[in-house]
């Protein structure tokens, strides 16, 4: 049995059964997981980072594609970070490079998410051949690796913005699917459930009032390893050049641009490098906080690796084939 | 695939299947899956590469392409016939070692990635036994003391490390021992084609690595967790009361115990190299199926898109179920059948 099942019967389980209680409880967990230290420390790294992206664009003090220096030159009074390739002010590329990264990441993750859920939601509540399907997509699509899958998309139509978002979140929709069906399958067996059924409610209706409810919290850290992944990847795919496109300034692209200048003027790859690395690390270590708040700080030792599991896209259920 | 399987069976495909090994014909309920979701892996990138709207001939002429050269190409290439005798066509090539060209530059694609895959094999066999030596023994390391100094500081760094891009792993090596800090070692991969990767093994360090780095912390965390909890069992207890020493109760108690949860993940790491290695074979510039796969894409080759992308995908199918037999054959209790 995976460790989500396990993960979502103790969060989920008997003692409170009913579905409205535990409405707003996952307002309740992300409370508990910005108060813990570890979630404190991962908000605090991540929210550092989003403001620099949100608030850079504003007090950039050139356009970002203006050339002010000479390439690769190094800190002056003109341009406190240096320029990049083309002589570019490596501190106003910096500051407008993250907005996008963020927007076209967060589109991605909600895409997924949503796509993911609803599918995995689906095939648990129904079973039987809507199961079989769904189950069978999700196979195909994870036997392709993440970023190789991206790249097949992309290089049909080459890389549009659009076609990013839909490629990121194609891959993250089967991964979420599998956690939400093992959660969801739990769910589905309890005497609530059975309950509005025999009231014949609708099955749409019980998928939204009294399942859905019960699965905010493992969507919510699912959210988060998401979002994650998002970043990761779509900085990446800039990063090789299939992402967002350039003369616009975004710091997955800054890091290959500026990388053969990295003796020159170590900080137009230091910084672009080191805000990537802050936002990702920041941002699992509170969904870390999340999941560790929402199953109880003291799990099983077994049960240890929950996220790392998810965060490369297999559970551990296979095995009981 | 769970347990209701073996209960939907008619009678007779039931008694068959009992009467063979169990384990044998799980394996070959999982090739044969294996084998329908790669076919079906084969239908996915052949559409998303050549069946689309116009895409194989606009993408070798671009998209300003005059109508009668792209209806000329596309005679050329065969995109005037029927879909499923395009996908035949190509599919039975594969069979017999048939490629197609490269579209870049007309050589066959067999040759393009054949030394592709000789180069990335070697990149994720050694990441992959290094990173599970290491990995397995700092999660030993840890699980000694619990909550020790050594285990809080090993593991916030795996949480750390966990979320790091490989590009940034990769570029942040390049600045320590190739660039800023140290000259030891080169900063790019680069091997001229029909040399041997290990001809020059100082070629292999950075990109090593980079990946070793990116897979250890989940090993170490799995590791970890599977051996405290064999530390905590009673046969471990009984072994410790009868005066075995603390080595040998760690190495031949504890460790065959815990390493069956952990073969799992090490197989999930191997996988996820095939994922990681188009990114660090694009950094190091090193002559992969990952970097292959860039450069395709960026020239629109398609043939060649599509034999890496299969060769990637049946490497994540393939592995996938010797993941799943290895752990079974590694943890006696998951043989039996369940009631």
């Amino acid at each position: 049995m995976s460790s989500a099942i396990k993960q979502a019967r103790r969060s989920n389980g008997g003692a409170r059964p009913q579905a409205k209680l535990r409405r707003h409880e996952w307002l309740a967990v992300l409370r508990a997981a910005a108060r813990s230290r570890r979630g404190m420390i991962g908000l605090g790294i991540a929210g550092f980072v989003v403001g620099v992206a949100v608030i850079g664009p504003f007090v950039a003090p050139y356009p970002a594609t203006e050339f002010v220096t000479s390439a690769f030159a190094p800190p002056s009074k003109d341009a406190w970070l240096g320029g990049d390739i083309l002589g570019r002010d490596v501190l106003s590329r910096t500051l407008e490079g993250g907005w996008l990264l963020l927007i076209i990441s967060a589109a991605a993750t909600a895409l997924g998410v949503a796509f993911g859920a609803l599918a995995g939601i689906t095939a648990a509540y129904y079973k039987g051949w809507r199961d079989g399907l769904i189950m069978r997509v999700v196979d195909i699509i994870l036997a392709f690796p993440a970023i190789v899958f991206a790249l097949l998309l992309v290089s049909v139509a080459g890389p549009k913005l659009w076609l990013v978002v839909v490629a990121v979140a194609a891959t993250h929709a089967p991964q979420v699917a599998r956690v939400m069906r093992a959660a969801a399958l739990d769910i589905c067996e309890k005497d609530f459930v059975k309950a509005s059924e025999i009231i014949r409610m609708p099955p749409r209706k019980i998928i939204r009032r009294d399942i859905l409810p019960n699965l905010v919290t493992p969507l919510m850290v699912e959210t988060g390893l998401r979002m994650t992944w998002s970043i990761v990847i779509i900085a990446g795919l800039s990063f090789i050049g299939f992402g967002l496109q350039p003369p616009a300034p975004n710091w997955g692209l800054m890091l290959n641009e500026n990388r053969i200048g990295l003796v020159s003027n170590p900080w137009s790859v230091v910084v672009p490098a080191l805000l990537i690395a802050l936002l990702t690390v920041g941002l699992n270590t509170f969904t870390d906080a999340v999941a560790r708040v929402s199953i109880g700080v003291e799990r099983p030792v077994g049960e240890e690796p929950f996220l790392e599991e998810r965060l490369i896209g297999r559970t551990l259920d296979s095995a009981d084939v | 695939m769970s347990t209701t399987g073996d209960v939907r069976l008619p009678r007779a495909a039931r008694t068959k299947a009992a009467s063979s090994h169990p384990i044998l014909s799980l394996v070959g309920r999982r090739l044969a899956l294996g084998v329908l979701t790669l076919f079906l892996v084969s239908v996915v990138i052949f559409f998303a590469t050549q069946v689309l709207p116009g895409n194989a001939a606009y993408a070798v002429l671009g998209q300003h392409a005059t109508p009668e050269r792209v209806a000329e190409l596309e005679k050329q290439l065969h995109l005037d016939e029927p879909v499923y005798v395009q996908y035949w066509d190509w599919i039975s090539g594969l069979f017999q070692g048939n490629l197609g060209n490269s579209f870049s530059n007309g050589d066959p694609v067999s040759e393009l990635v054949g030394p592709r895959i000789a180069n990335s094999a070697v990149l994720v066999l050694l990441a992959g036994a290094i990173g599970t030596f290491i990995g397995v023994g700092l999660g030993m390391l840890a699980a000694r003391r619990r909550d020790g100094i050594l285990d809080n500081i090993l593991s916030v760094i795996a949480l750390a490390v966990t979320a790091l891009p490989e590009f940034v792993v990769a570029i942040g090596l390049v600045m320590l021992f190739a660039s800023l800090a140290l000259h030891i070692l080169p900063g790019t991969s680069f091997i001229p084609p029909g040399v041997s990767p290990w001809a020059n093994p100082s070629l292999l360090v950075l990109p090593v690595a980079t990946l070793v780095i990116v897979i250890v912390p989940y090993i170490f965390r799995m590791m970890r967790g599977a051996m405290i909890e064999a530390l905590e069992s009673d046969y471990v207890e009984m072994a410790k009361l009868k005066g075995v020493s603390r080595r040998r109760v760690m190495l031949v108690h504890a460790l065959p115990n815990s390493i069956a949860p952990t073969i799992q993940v090490i197989g999930l790491n191997l996988l996820y190299l095939a994922g990681g290695i188009v990114v660090v074979e694009y950094v190091f510039a090193y002559p992969g199926l990952g970097a292959g796969l860039v450069d395709a894409v960026s020239s629109r080759d398609i043939p060649t898109i599509q034999f890496i992308t299969l060769v990637l995908a049946a490497f994540y199918v393939f592995m996938n179920i010797l993941t799943d037999v290895v752990a079974l054959l590694a943890s006696p209790r998951r043989r039996l059948p369940r009631a």
